[in-house]
């Protein structure tokens, strides 16, 4: 049986641990507040965007335009989104292995990363890295989505990839989040389900072919604006979750201890009795 | 005067929150083609918006706003702007963009072959509009 000392010194121990996951829940629950009004905030405008965009394409769908078909090139470039720090369960390596477990090789992928982490484990696994903006995910902008998104598009345009997809964890709730990858370029819009609704006849100015080139980037903008805002309350989410299952693990092992502790003690005493009593009895 | 039968809806909705809802009867704003003003039962359209002032006249009154880039959706009850950006003339600090304006002016004209007009004159535009809507508050 361990000494009594070094029950002591690793139940100690484990306070400390149990107090730091206790305050990084309590950051992060505070953090995920914030984070999850944000993505209320977004919301509207995405699907607001989603319903045009998809309203548009339902009528032109015969419309030949470079956005909507694939390109020439296997390439295909993926948008990482993952966070700085760690600590947060599952979260990252849920990311990571969407991208590492999908049916793409790994010499055709261009990888666009947006937190530390992903670099991380996407640069080890030998992955090509072409732009890590891991800086955006500390608070992301409109401005960000969009000086990322043009460099992705601008890629696309110039026919180095030929499709464009999005991983991220989309947040369902504070106690759900799911890690997920969809396809941002070429335009793939259910057309079956839109259709019904768009019986207004619709008139575009410019033209629809002009108002497509300008609406399709900032619906892909929009995208991922929403998608950057859903991982930071994703990554607090998911966080907040395994500190508290931390704390509550860290819980479990001190009362585990404490009984070992007072074990330990009581077997002292009564060891210490013990021999007293046959000290006494062997000199009378 | 906003008659009952002749004042639509007006939503402006940006990437940070939904800017304005409300009614009018009649709302100006900045296209690609030119300025248009649009009134009740105006045929569906969908057009792109330029950085300018958005007029939206509910009555005797009027509101004014600075948009920049985005579009509108027009149908015969209600006009919807997506923005991506989009400030209320009380929030425009007027001496921040007066120094945009001079910066973007002086890098047109400094025409150094690393500036990006492009990038420059967009500047200018949101420097103008911005201009332009805290000085009619």
């Amino acid at each position: 049986m361990a000494s009594m000392r070094d029950i002591k010194r690793r139940k100690s121990s484990i306070q400390s641990t149990q107090q730091i996951t206790k305050a990084m829940k309590l950051v992060s629950t505070v953090k995920l507040q914030k984070a999850k009004t944000r993505a209320e905030q977004t919301n509207p405008y995405f699907n607001y965007m989603y319903n045009t965009v998809s309203s548009m394409l339902a009528r032109s769908g015969s419309i030949n335009h470079p956005y909507l078909t694939a390109g020439d090139s296997d390439k295909k470039a993926v948008v990482v989104i993952t966070s700085n720090r760690g600590l947060a369960g599952g979260y990252n390596s849920n990311v990571v292995k969407l991208v590492t477990d999908s049916e793409f090789k790994k010499e055709e992928l261009d990888i666009y990363a947006v937190g530390g982490k992903g670099v991380e484990a996407l640069s080890r696994r030998g992955y090509n890295i072409v732009e890590d903006a891991s800086d955006i995910i500390e608070s992301p902008t409109y401005q960000d989505a969009a000086e990322l998104c043009e460099k992705v598009l601008s890629a696309f345009t110039r026919g180095e990839v030929g499709e464009i997809y999005l991983a991220y964890t989309h947040f369902k709730n504070t106690v759900s989040q799911e890690a997920k990858m969809i396809k941002l370029l070429p335009v793939e819009i259910d057309l079956e389900e839109n259709a019904a609704q768009s019986n207004v006849l619709m008139n575009y100015e410019p033209n629809e072919e002009e108002a497509l080139d300008m609406i399709i980037p900032k619906y892909v903008t929009s995208l991922f604006y929403g998608a950057l805002v859903e991982a930071v309350a994703s990554e607090n989410g998911a966080r907040m979750q395994a500190m508290d299952s931390a704390t509550s693990n860290a819980e479990e092992m001190i009362s585990d201890l404490s009984l070992k502790y007072n074990r330990a003690r009581q077997g002292s005493i009564t060891q210490e009795l013990t021999e007293i009593i046959a000290g006494a009895n062997a000199i009378s | 005067m906003a008659e009952g039968n002749n004042i639509f809806k007006v939503e402006i909705i940006t990437p940070d929150r939904v800017f304005y809802t409300g009614e009018a009867d009649m709302i100006e704003f900045n296209t690609a083609d030119g300025q248009i003003g649009v009134y009740k039962n105006h045929i569906p359209l969908t057009t792109v918006i330029e950085p300018g002032v958005v007029i939206i006249h509910d009555g005797e009154h009027q509101k004014v706003a600075a948009i920049h880039a985005g579009f509108a959706e027009i149908l015969g009850e209600k006009v919807t702007l997506l923005a991506e950006m989009a400030e209320w003339p009380e929030e425009i600090d007027i001496n921040r963009a007066e120094a945009a304006k001079e910066r973007a002016e002086e890098r047109i004209s400094a025409k150094a072959a690393t500036t990006d007009l492009k990038r420059a004159e967009f500047a200018l535009h949101k420097a103008l509009t911005r201009i332009d809507a805290a000085e009619r508050k």
